[in-house]
């Protein structure tokens, strides 16, 4: 029997009781819409927090105190002294820029508003660092840090929150732990990212920010370095560069570092195994329901099976053979999957479409990706779901004896 | 050595099936039923015959192994020069195909299908792809239902259903056509029609004709009736 003609026939009787092959069909769609929904959240949510990421800067590395293991005691802080060695061109040509920063909380309040954002101390080179543009205002120069000047950068979270709106506020002054700055620019937004808080913390001269806001034991103390590498490809080399010149500089041994860097790819991957994590996750649980799914076409077979005991037995007296029996009901059961597994996928992009909408109607910049391993993985996992769970009914239609079958009512 | 060869080729001519000592044991969980015990028998090719008796006398279970649906317990049994007492399913379902064609009480007819998709069904099963339509036609032509081809079978008549199942058992050109009480589900008159064409399609193809009926009127018309009793064979006219 031809292919074409089984399919055809297979059809026939599928539609022969439209509402049960209907109902089977819809567990196989929610199984399969369920699937495809939740990998577009999944990777949704990572080309998100990938975008972010890389939004913090280019080819960026971050340097902090702290060894990474347990092993490394008294750590030297990271000073001053240790950013401006890593400027130079001749031993560490691989890098573009060097940003040190001091960060901790403050309150800042305007009339009766307050609230505490995270503050960061930063020289100029911050902005180019961290690739940040404003809104509104200008960023402050090396004669603001010279100058110790009282003059902040708010995101627009905390303009939004001390102003009720977040433009038009330069030149107003707030007081950040009690003491007047004037606002002289506002951050352009980046959505709540990976951090959460992009859009929520102020930027002040790091020589403001040391004398008057951040007090540590050393003067010249900083809490994180900011590093951009020359080029992505260079990112490698300037890790190797900084640890050279910081080993140096602290007189650590090899293995010992009493400091840790981390690239904006170490971030990445930290990130992007977390969200695998989480779209296999929320896959799997969707994968559930397709599984139950498969077990309603496995019933309805069975039932198919059951009622149709004489057509196989009449089928058998005419000649089908034992495959041609177990082809019939494997056909009949694929399609019932493959069917609901096409209606599935467009119903779990229309979901994916619908939620992204809902994600930009609340602000959220956040795109559900339907992506094509989603659709293949879909396709096959339920026309392998219709073939797994016809196999049995398919078995058991096929080993009828043809003279019992017969005599079946 | 000529006469002994032309004698076994004439033999093979004669007799389109050899049953030798045919016994059939069924068992009922515990219990062991003797549904045919030593049937012994040849039915001459283009023959027409009827098996008749009882109920619980074996006749089902002799049509059965006589339409290859079963195997005997022991015994042999030659079908159309082929012995087919020991094939496997595969082997007993691609005899079924060819060389028998099943007549049943209820038609049997695959109700979402027409009635030349129902008559090409074995032809399906047996690969023979080209022409199946153009020969389901001949069949349905054969019965006098030409007209009918496009419908299905609850816009027949049970007599055109009838029809249909005959086309159906003949269009392989088998060996022997088996019919089970191909008249139980229909009036006289129409019961009657069918009969007469069977006997046409014997006469006019030379096809063997094994009827299975409790209706001795029917049993009049065939050339031979062997009745059945406790799986024996009581007597063979």
């Amino acid at each position: 029997m031809s292919i074409a003609q089984a399919i055809l026939e297979a059809l026939e009787s599928l539609s022969g009781n439209k509402l049960r092959s209907g109902l089977t069909v819809l567990g196989i769609v929610i199984g399969v819409a369920a699937v495809i929904a939740m990998l577009a959240v999944g990777q949704g949510a990572q080309a998100s927090i990938t975008g972010s990421i890389s939004g913090i800067g280019t080819n960026l590395l971050f340097v902090f105190r702290g060894g990474s293991n347990d092993e490394v005691r008294n750590t030297k802080p990271l000073t001053i002294g240790d950013a401006d060695a890593l400027k130079d061109r001749f031993a560490a040509p691989s890098i573009e820029g060097v940003a040190p920063a001091l960060e901790e909380s403050a309150v800042v309040s305007f009339g009766g508003e307050q609230t505490s954002p995270q503050i960061f101390g930063v020289t100029p080179a911050y902005f180019q660092v961290r690739n940040l543009a404003l809104a509104e205002g200008e960023f402050f120069t090396e004669e603001h840090l010279l100058g110790r000047a009282s003059v902040v950068l708010l995101g627009p979270e905390v303009a939004e929150t001390l102003f009720g709106h977040a433009d038009g506020v330069t030149g107003e002054t707030v007081r950040i732990e009690g003491q007047p700055f004037r606002v002289i620019g506002v951050l352009e937004s980046r959505g709540g990212g990976a951090f959460g808080s992009e859009d929520n913390q102020m930027i002040v001269p790091f020589s403001t920010a040391q004398a008057r806001l951040i007090r540590r034991s050393a003067n010249d103390r900083v809490d994180i370095i900011f590093v951009q590498a020359v080029s992505g490809d260079l990112v490698l080399q300037a890790t190797e560069e900084i640890s050279q010149i910081l080993r140096t500089r602290h007189r650590t041994p090899v293995g010992a570092d009493d400091f840790t860097i981390f690239t904006q790819q170490d971030l990445l991957t930290t990130f992007e195994s977390i969200t695998g994590i989480l779209t296999i996750f929320l896959g799997g649980i969707a994968g559930i329901s397709l599984l139950v799914g498969g077990i309603g076409i496995m019933n309805i077979m069975l039932v198919s099976v059951t009622e149709r005991t004489r057509e196989i037995g009449l089928r058998k007296a005419l000649g089908a053979r034992k495959r041609d029996i177990l082809a019939q009901f494997l056909i009949e059961s694929s399609l019932l999957s493959l069917i609901g597994g096409i209606i599935g996928i467009i119903f779990g992009w229309l979901i994916s479409y619908v939620v992204g909408q809902i994600a930009v109607a609340s602000g959220t910049p956040f795109s559900p990706v339907v992506g094509f391993n989603a659709i293949a993985l879909a396709t096959i996992f339920s026309a392998a779901v219709g073939l797994f769970f016809g196999i049995y009914p398919a078995n058991r239609a096929a080993s009828l004896e043809p003279v019992e079958a017969l005599r079946y009512e | 050595m000529a006469g002994l060869a032309a004698g076994l080729v004439d033999r093979s001519m004669s007799n389109v099936i050899e049953a030798h000592d045919l016994t059939k044991v069924y068992k009922m969980g515990e219990v062991e039923v003797q549904a045919l015990r030593g049937v012994s028998f040849n039915i001459q090719r283009g023959e027409v015959i009827a098996i008749m008796g009882p109920s619980g006398s074996g006749k089902t279970t002799l049509m059965n192994t006589l339409g290859c649906l079963d195997r005997p317990t022991s015994g042999q049994y030659i079908l159309d020069d082929e012995p087919v007492a020991s094939l496997n399913d595969d082997q007993l379902a691609d005899i079924r195909n060819r060389k028998v064609g099943f007549v049943f009480q209820s038609f049997n007819l695959l109700s979402r299908q027409s009635a030349i998709t129902n008559v090409e069904l074995p032809l399906r099963y047996s690969g023979k792809l080209e022409g199946r339509r153009e020969r389901a036609i001949e069949a349905l032509k054969a019965v006098g239902l030409e007209d009918r081809m496009t419908h299905r079978p609850y816009e027949l008549s049970g007599g055109q259903q009838q029809r249909v199942a005959i086309a159906r058992a003949i269009v392989n050109n088998p060996a022997i056509v088996m019919a089970d009480e191909p008249t139980g589900n229909l009036d006289s008159k129409v019961g009657k029609e069918i009969m007469d064409l069977l006997l046409t399609l014997n006469r006019e193809s030379g096809t063997t004709l094994i009827i299975i009926t409790h209706d001795p009127t029917i049993a009049e018309q065939t050339q031979r009736v062997i009745r059945m009793r406790d799986g024996l064979l009581e007597s063979s006219k």
